[in-house]
C-alpha cells in the first residue's frame, strides 16, 4: 500500500512538474522572450549571472567555513621526521594554489557576472596580446621551478638509503593480514622463499639458513623505537598491497616478487601521542593502500612506538620462531639431511 | 562546360549523393548501419548517455554503502539479488562497482561518448568535408564499439560478478580468480571488452585524422581551423599513440592468465599453494597501463577544452583569446602527457630516481594548462556574454577544471604523493579535473550543437536548472572529499569503521552520499530535456547562436553530404566576433574579406 501511495505521489510530482514546465515555455512564447537571440534574454541573463555571483560568494564562505570546521579532523597527529617536511611543503604548495585558486574563481565568476548581454553593448575585439601570454606562461613556469626543486630535495632525502645502524622490521603483505619479522640478535633476515610457504612458516623462511635462526615472526605489534631510524622491509606473498602509516606519512606498495623498502624515523612514543591528542587510547595504525580483495578495508595492524629502552626490553622478551616452533626446524633438517645425501650420492656417481 | 562544373562531378560524395537520389535509403542503412559521420555521432551520443546513467547509477549504490555503513540494504534485493546478503552489500561487489563505475566513464562514456560524439559530428561539418575519410570505418568503428559494450554490459550479470580489481586492474589481482572472484569470468570478459573497444578507437581515430588532414575545404589552412577540430585531431593522435599499448597489455595479461606465461606474475602463493610462475614484473603492467592510462585522461579532457573554448568565443561574442598560445597550449599538454605516466607509480618501489624526473616532467604540464585557464578568462573579460546553457556549462567546466587541476600540483609532487597516494584527494582531484569536468565539456557540446543534430533547441530553462543542480552538487561532492584525503582515507574501501584513524568523518561521508544522490537525480532533467525536445522542441533556425564556424551554414538538418550545392570555401579565422566596423557582432568564416572592407584590419586589406 506505502509503495503504491509512494509511486503515485511521485507521478503526481512528475505530472505538475511538466505542467508548470508546459506554462513555462508557453508563457516565454506568449512574452515573445522567443523572438530574441538565444542568451539575450534580460531576466535569464540577469538571474543566471546573479546566481553566478551568489554562487562564488556563498561558495566561498561555505568552503572557507567547512574547511576550518574540519580542520583538527583532517590534520592527522604526526609521528614521524619526514613527514614534518612533507607537511611543511603540502600546506606551502596549498597557500600557493589556494592564492591561484581564489585569484581565477573570482576573476572568472566576475567577469561572468559584470561582462553579460546588453543590448546596447558591444564586446571589445581583443584576439590576442603576446606579452600577456608570455608573461602568464612564465609566472607559473617559475613556481613550478620553486615547488619542483622543494619536492625534489624532500624526496631525495625520504628516499636516500637509510642508515647502517636501522632498526630492521620485515612486513609482508598476504590476503587479508600483515605478517611481520624482526631479525633478532644478528641483525640479519634469513632468506625466504614462496615455495616454503605452509600453515606454519607463513612468510616461507628458509631455516636451514642461519641467518633465520633468531628471526622472530609474527609479533603481536610492531615495535620501533624512537628517534631511531627504522627500515622497513616490504614483502607480498600474493597480489599488491601498499603499506600505509598515515600518522607517520609513509607509504609503500607490497609488491609479490619485487622486494621494497621504506626507512622513516618515528617521533613520539604511543604514550606521548596519547597525551598530546587527549586520547588514553591512541594507536599507531597501518592500513592497506592498494585494492586486494574482498579484506581490502580490513587489513589493519598496530605499531607501538617506544622509548628505546622499552623497546630493547620488549625485543629481548621475543622468543625466536625457531624456539616456538621446534617442529619446523626439525622438518628442515631432516629435508637438509637428505638433500646432503642426494648430493653426496650423485657425486659417487 | 565551366570549369566549376567539373570540381563537381570530381566531387565523389556528390557522385553519391545524386545517387541518392535513385534510391531512398531503407531504414537499416539510415539508422542502424548508417555511413553517415552525423548518425554515426548521434548513436555514439545515446549510447554515451545509456552508459552514463548506468555508471552513475552503480556510483549511487557504493555511495549508499560508504555514507551509511551500518545502515541493512534489503530494499536493494529486488535489483542486487544474492549481492545483498543479510542486508549487506557484499564487500566484493562493492569493489566490483567501483571498478566498473571507473571503466564505464572513463572508456565507454568520456572516451567513446564524448570524443565519438562530438569528433564524428563535428569534424566534417567543421572542416568543410562531405562526410569523414572513410563512411564504412566509421561506421565498423562504432559497431565493434557496440559490440564491446554489450560484452562489458553482460558481465555486469555473471554469477561471479564483474571485473573487481580497480579500473586499472593491477595484476597479480586481476589475474588470478583464487585472489577475487572477479578475476574469473568477469575479467575474461573486461580484457575482450576493452580489446574490441580499442580496435573501435584505432578505427575512429585513423579516420579522424585522415578527414582533418585531407578533406578540408577550400581556404581551410590549419590556422583556420576552430580550436575544436585542433582538439579532436590531437585527442585521435593521443589515442592512436597510447591504446595499442594498452591493447599490449590486456593481450600479456590474457596470456599470464589462460596460457601459463609469467609477464606480471612471479613468486605467489595463493589458495593454499605457491604458483610455479617466476620472473614475471607486476610493476611492468602498471607501466604499460599508465602510458596509456595518462594520456587517457588527455583522451578524455581535450575534446572537452575544444568544445568549451569554441562555446566561450561564441557566447562571449569575442575570438578567443590567443589562438595560437591555446593551439600551442594543446599542442604542448598532447606531447607532455606521453611523458608524465609514472607519477601514478611513486610509491611502487620504483627507483626514486625516476620519481624525481617524472616530478620534474609533470609539474610542467601545469604551464600549458595555465594559460588555456587565463586564456579562457581573457575571453570572458569585456565581452558581451549571452548565457546560453552551453555557456553555463562552459564557466562551469572552467571552474571545475581549476579546482580540480590545481590539486594536480600537489600530487605530482612524489614527496607530497607518498601521504596522499591512493586515497581520497586523488579521488577528489580527478573527480573535478577530468570526470565532472569532462562532463561538463559534453553537456556543453550537447546543449550547443543540439540544434544542429536534431534541427529542434533544447529547452534553456531546463538547461539551466540541470547546470545548477549539477554545479553546486559535483561541488558538494567532491570539495570535502579533499579534506578526508588529507586526513589520510584510503580509497577502495567497503568502510573505515575497523581502523580508530579513519573513524571519523561519518557524518561528511554521508552528506557527500547526498549530494551524489542529489546530482544523479538532476541528470534526469537532462534525460526529459533530451528526449522531448528531439521530438517536441522549439525549431531551430540555421545558426541560431550566431556563430562563425561552417557547420552553422548548413541547412537545419543537414541531409547525407551536409550541404546541398557545393562546399562553402573559407576566408577567415572562425573568431571574427563583435569586430570594430562590422554590421553585425559575428562574422562567418565564409564570408571573404572583400564584403567586410569596414570592419578589416590593415594585415587583412591585402585579401580584399
Amino acid at each position: 500500500m506505502i509503495t503504491i501511495a509512494i509511486g503515485l505521489s511521485i507521478l503526481l510530482l512528475l505530472i505538475i512538474l511538466f505542467l508548470l514546465f508546459r506554462i513555462g515555455t508557453l508563457t516565454s512564447i506568449f512574452r515573445g522572450s522567443t523572438e530574441r537571440a538565444a542568451g539575450t534574454t534580460k531576466v535569464s541573463n540577469r538571474v543566471n549571472g546573479t546566481l553566478l555571483l551568489l554562487f562564488l560568494v556563498l561558495g566561498g564562505v561555505a568552503f572557507a567555513w567547512s574547511f576550518a570546521d574540519a580542520w583538527d579532523d583532517m590534520n592527522l597527529p604526526l609521528g614521524s621526521l619526514h613527514g614534518e617536511w612533507t607537511d611543511n611543503l603540502f600546506w606551502t604548495t596549498m597557500i600557493i594554489i589556494g592564492i591561484v585558486f581564489v585569484i581565477t574563481q573570482v576573476l572568472l565568476f566576475l567577469y561572468s557576472y559584470k561582462y553579460q548581454h546588453k543590448d546596447d553593448k558591444r564586446a571589445y575585439y581583443y584576439p590576442h596580446n603576446n606579452k600577456l601570454e608570455i608573461v602568464w606562461t612564465m609566472i607559473p613556469a617559475v613556481v613550478m621551478a620553486i615547488l619542483v626543486f622543494g619536492g625534489w630535495q624532500t624526496w631525495t632525502k625520504i628516499t636516500s638509503a637509510a642508515p647502517e645502524d636501522a632498526v630492521v622490521v620485515e612486513i609482508v603483505g598476504k590476503q587479508f593480514n600483515w605478517m611481520v619479522r624482526y631479525p633478532g640478535a644478528d641483525g640479519k633476515l634469513g632468506v625466504a622463499k614462496t615455495t616454503l610457504i605452509d600453515a606454519t612458516n607463513e612468510i616461507g623462511v628458509d631455516f636451514s639458513d642461519p641467518n633465520a635462526q633468531d628471526d622472530i615472526i609474527n609479533p603481536l605489534q610492531i615495535h620501533v623505537p624512537k628517534g631511531k631510524p627504522v627500515l622497513l622491509k616490504i614483502r607480498s606473498r600474493d597480489v599488491i598491497h601498499s603499506v600505509f602509516m598515515p600518522h607517520f606519512r609513509l607509504k609503500m606498495d607490497a609488491v609479490p616478487g619485487m622486494p621494497t623498502k621504506f626507512w622513516f624515523v618515528p617521533t613520539k612514543t604511543t604514550n606521548e601521542m596519547a597525551s598530546e591528542t587527549g586520547n588514553p587510547d591512541f594507536k599507531y595504525e597501518l592500513a592497506c593502500a592498494e585494492i586486494c580483495g574482498r579484506g581490502h578495508f580490513a587489513m589493519r595492524f598496530v605499531i607501538v612506538v617506544d622509548e628505546p629502552e622499552e623497546y630493547e626490553a620488549w625485543l629481548a622478551s621475543q622468543t625466536p620462531f625457531v624456539e616456538q616452533n621446534p617442529q619446523v626446524l626439525a622438518k628442515f633438517q631432516k629435508e637438509g639431511a637428505t638433500e646432503l645425501v642426494a648430493e653426496a650420492k650423485e657425486e659417487v656417481e | 562546360m565551366s570549369s566549376t562544373d567539373i570540381t563537381i562531378n570530381r566531387d565523389v560524395h556528390h557522385a553519391h549523393e545524386e545517387h541518392d537520389h535513385h534510391h531512398d535509403q531503407n531504414f537499416f542503412e539510415k539508422y542502424i548501419f548508417s555511413l553517415d559521420h552525423k548518425v554515426i555521432a548521434k548513436q555514439y551520443l545515446f549510447m554515451g548517455i545509456i552508459w552514463a546513467f548506468i555508471g552513475g547509477f552503480l556510483s549511487i549504490l557504493f555511495r549508499l554503502q560508504l555514507g551509511w555503513p551500518e545502515a541493512t540494504f534489503t530494499f536493494l534485493e529486488p535489483i542486487l539479488g544474492g549481492w545483498v546478503e543479510n542486508g549487506k552489500l557484499n564487500p566484493e561487489f562493492y569493489l566490483a562497482l567501483v571498478t566498473m563505475h571507473g571503466t564505464i566513464m572513463v572508456f565507454f562514456v568520456l572516451t567513446a561518448g564524448l570524443s565519438g560524439t562530438f569528433s564524428n559530428f563535428l569534424i566534417p561539418l567543421q572542416v568543410g568535408a562531405r562526410d569523414m575519410a572513410s563512411g564504412f570505418m566509421n561506421m565498423l568503428s562504432f559497431w565493434i564499439f557496440f559490440i564491446a559494450s554489450v560484452i562489458m554490459f553482460w558481465s555486469l550479470f555473471l554469477e561471479t560478478g564483474p571485473a573487481g580489481g580497480g579500473w586499472t586492474v593491477y595484476p597479480p589481482l586481476s589475474a588470478l580468480p583464487e585472489a577475487i572472484q572477479g578475476s574469473g569470468d568477469g575479467m575474461t570478459m573486461w580484457l575482450i571488452s576493452m580489446a574490441l573497444f580499442i580496435v573501435s578507437q584505432l578505427l575512429g581515430g585513423v579516420n579522424y585524422i585522415t578527414t582533418v588532414i585531407n578533406l578540408r575545404t577550400r581556404g581551410m589552412s590549419m590556422t583556420k581551423l576552430p580550436l575544436t577540430i585542433w582538439a579532436f585531431v590531437l585527442t585521435a593522435v593521443l589515442g592512436l599513440l597510447a591504446f595499442p599499448v594498452l591493447l599490449s597489455a590486456a593481450l600479456l595479461l590474457i596470456f599470464d592468465r589462460s596460457f601459463g606465461t609469467s609477464f606480471f606474475l612471479s613468486d605467489i602463493y595463493i589458495a593454499g599453494q605457491a604458483l610455479t610462475n617466476t620472473g614475471g614484473s607486476a610493476i611492468l603492467f602498471q607501466h604499460l597501463f599508465w602510458f596509456l592510462g595518462h594520456p587517457e585522461v588527455y583522451i578524455v579532457i581535450l575534446p572537452a577544452m575544444g568544445l568549451v573554448s569554441e562555446v566561450i568565443a561564441t557566447n562571449a561574442r569575442k575570438p578567443i583569446f590567443g589562438y595560437r598560445a591555446m593551439i600551442g597550449s594543446l599542442v604542448g599538454i598532447a606531447v607532455l602527457s606521453f611523458v608524465v605516466w609514472a607519477h601514478h607509480m611513486f610509491v611502487t618501489g620504483m627507483n626514486p630516481f625516476l620519481g624525481s624526473v617524472f616530478m620534474f616532467l609533470t609539474l610542467i604540464i601545469a604551464v600549458p594548462s595555465a594559460v588555456k585557464v587565463f586564456n579562457w578568462i581573457a575571453t570572458l573579460w569585456r565581452g558581451n556574454i549571452r548565457f546560453t546553457s552551453a555557456m553555463m556549462f562552459a564557466i562551469g567546466f572552467v571552474s571545475l577544471f581549476i579546482s580540480g587541476g590545481l590539486t594536480g600540483i600537489i600530487l605530482g609532487n612524489s614527496a607530497l604523493d607518498i601521504q596522499l597516494h591512493d586515497t581520497y584527494f586523488v579521488v577528489a582531484h580527478f573527480h573535478l579535473v577530468m570526470g565532472a569536468a569532462a562532463f561538463f565539456g559534453m553537456f556543453c557540446g550537447v546543449y550547443h550543437w543540439f540544434p544542429k543534430m536534431f534541427g529542434r533547441m533544447m529547452d534553456e530553462k531546463l538547461g539551466f536548472v540541470h547546470f545548477w543542480f549539477t554545479f553546486i552538487s559535483v561541488y558538494l561532492v567532491f570539495m570535502p572529499m579533499h579534506y578526508i584525503g588529507i586526513a589520510g582515507f584510503p580509497r577502495r574501501y567497503y568502510n573505515w569503521t575497523g581502523f580508530e584513524t579513519f573513524n571519523i568523518f561519518t557524518d561528511m561521508n554521508t552528506f557527500i552520499s547526498i549530494a551524489a544522490i542529489l546530482g544523479f537525480t538532476a541528470q534526469f532533467i537532462f534525460l526529459f530535456n533530451f528526449v522531448y525536445s528531439i521530438f517536441r522542441g522549439r525549431r531551430a533556425t540555421e545558426n541560431p547562436w550566431h556563430s562563425n564556424t561552417l557547420e552553422w551554414t548548413t541547412p537545419v538538418l543537414p541531409g547525407h553530404g551536409n550541404w546541398p550545392g557545393e562546399i562553402p570555401a573559407v576566408y577567415r579565422w572562425p573568431y571574427d566576433y563583435s569586430k570594430p566596423g562590422a554590421a553585425e557582432d559575428y562574422i562567418p568564416q565564409t564570408v571573404p574579406f572583400s564584403q567586410t572592407q569596414s570592419s578589416n584590419l590593415p594585415n587583412e586589406k591585402d585579401f580584399e
